[in-house]
């Protein structure tokens, strides 16, 4: 592979509801390993900006081109339904805000987890177990849960479900938007903990979008601040959440209470 | 009444509906497996009764054939023996409950015991044509699966069941793969028949009349019914030999025969008992 180019690199990526942007004009480049937080109020475009990015949502204007595992670059807005499933598949992830709509909620943790495997041609089921057994683990799910459906986890739990299931076929690239919202303070540390150890053992790429500027301290590499659907402000976590810039960034900082 | 009967078309259908059903049914087995919609057509039968075998059996029917129709293997139920006299009414054709002798047999959920041969055309009642139905409800998402080949999610269903029961408990409608290509909902057929409609010599048309689609099997295809390598598919069995006749390589239905629990395992399909029972006892005659 090589790194002298992003994994994801968007230019002038824009979508429109109706006659409201939802994002506009904005050029984003993920690098390989790279955690890049995608952070701003509520309404900003973030979450768009993510679907257009994963072509969750299609339509919109713009480049968007994804170095695949071979080193070839491809343009993922003209690229066909089925390798863009099977893309998918194999390289990407996404981790949804609401556990819910991320998993199957009455198919056992085994199930959920060993699903993409299957769906990648996986056809014997003690490795599929396996393997599943070894995620739960890895995120902290007791192995005797494996036959247990998500209905009856807590939160916290299906949200390390989610990302257990997204990450067991070793994608390079996950999308997440906002993981660890809804989830009580104590158990966002841990999971922000638990994604922060996964990602650098991995080496994944990954985008986060959260309205918590804590959590684009916590786990992210570079920060990307949105207002109204643009791209106001790009940097070092560090620099744009210490020494902003823009007078939007400056505030959203300065309105963060402190203990 | 004095004799008067209203007129029909032959076979019931008109025409024009026929040859509707028959461009179906010839993209049907153009495309091993694959779901033909089309326009499915009132009869005199309510919906989920076999209004799609139905139509099918009415667009390919004529003069020369002659028709068998089995409700769970038995000639004798209702529903076969309604069927079978109304195609002999409508379609003025010739009726048996012999499989051998058929040219077509209109079955709901059995394939005969005894082996289909070249030139014969099995007719199924489908109630769901979609095997993933219950695993996606959105149809948009199961064509679009079917489309690009991606049928993990069955496969999701197969791994609950080995992780709930210990094994794959699903024991009718188990879904197989037509020619390496299209998951296929065998109609609630008992996974006891699947091995018979792989490299079957006999063509299989699958009419699902309330969901408006039309399947087929066409002869000498391949149909493989899922599994893990490590839990291969295996078709149901029976302890014990048919109560009747003694077979044992066939299907069992239950019978209570009294009213303390008392019950006896018979070969669902009737021909092929008596058959059986024919050969045992030669001097006797039928019951």
């Amino acid at each position: 592979m090589t790194t002298d180019r992003p994994l994801l690199r968007a230019r002038g990526l824009s979508h429109r509801f109706g006659n409201r942007w939802g994002c506009r004009g904005v050029d984003i480049d993920v690098w390989p390993g790279e955690v890049v937080a995608v952070v701003g109020e509520s309404g900003s475009g973030k979450s768009t900006l993510l679907n257009a990015l994963s072509r969750r949502v299609r339509g919109g204007g713009g480049d968007v081109e994804y170095q695949l595992v071979s080193g070839q670059v491809i343009d993922l807005p003209t690229m066909p339904e089925g390798e863009l499933r099977r893309l998918w598949r194999s390289e990407w992830g996404f981790v949804h805000q609401n556990a819910a709509d991320g998993l199957r909620m009455h198919v056992t943790a085994g199930g959920n987890v060993g699903e993409p495997l299957m769906a990648n041609g996986w056809r014997n089921y003690g490795q599929i177990r396996d393997v599943s057994t070894q995620w739960l683990e890895r995120v902290e799910i007791p192995a005797d849960r494996i036959d247990d459906v998500p209905t009856a986890f807590s939160g916290g739990m299906r949200q390390r479900l989610q990302i257990a299931r997204n990450l067991v076929v070793s994608p390079r690239i996950v999308f997440m938007d906002e993981p660890t919202s809804g989830l009580d303070v104590s158990v966002q540390a841990r999971l922000l903990d638990l994604i922060r150890s996964l990602v650098s053992e991995l080496g994944l790429a990954v985008i986060v979008v959260t309205h918590d500027l804590a959590v684009a301290r916590l786990i992210s590499h570079r920060t990307v601040v949105m207002r109204h659907g643009e791209v106001i402000e790009s940097g070092l976590t560090d620099r744009v959440l210490d020494d902003p810039g823009a007078p939007y960034t400056q505030l959203l900082v300065s309105s963060v209470l402190r203990g | 009444m004095n004799g008067h009967r209203p007129e029909y078309n032959y076979a019931y259908l008109d025409e024009q509906t026929k040859r509707m059903i028959r461009r179906a049914l010839l993209k049907a087995v153009a495309i091993p497996g694959f779901q033909v919609p089309f326009a499915s057509r009132e009869v005199p039968l309510p919906r989920g009764w076999g209004t799609g075998g139905i139509q099918v059996t009415a667009a390919i029917i004529g003069p020369s054939d002659v028709l068998k129709v089995i409700d769970q293997g038995a000639d004798d139920t209702t529903n076969a023996v309604s069927i079978r006299s109304f195609f002999h009414r409508v379609a003025d054709v010739e009726t048996t409950t012999d499989t051998e002798a058929a040219t077509i047999i209109q079955t709901r959920h059995r394939i005969p015991e005894t082996p289909l041969k070249h030139g014969q055309i099995m007719v199924y009642q489908v109630p769901i044509p979609e095997p993933l139905r219950f695993l996606e409800p959105r149809e948009t998402e199961t064509r679009q699966m079917h489309a690009l080949n991606e049928y993990g999610l069955m496969y999701v269903k197969l791994y609950e069941d080995i992780a709930k029961y210990g094994r794959i408990a699903k024991s009718y409608d188990y879904p197989v793969l037509v020619n390496g290509r299209y998951l296929v909902a065998p109609s609630p057929t008992p996974s006891f028949d699947n091995p018979k409609l792989h490299q079957s010599a006999a063509l299989h048309l699958y009419g699902a009349g309330r969901e408006k689609r039309i399947y087929a099997i066409p002869p000498h295809t391949d149909v493989e019914s899922l599994d893990f390598d490590d839990y291969p598919f295996q078709p149901q069995r029976f302890d014990s030999p048919c109560a009747l006749c003694g077979a044992t390589d066939s299907y069992l239905d239950q019978i209570v025969v009294d009213d303390n629990g008392g019950k006896l395992y018979a070969c669902s399909d009737t021909d092929h008992c008596r058959r059986n029972h024919r050969l045992e006892h030669p001097d006797e005659d039928e019951a």
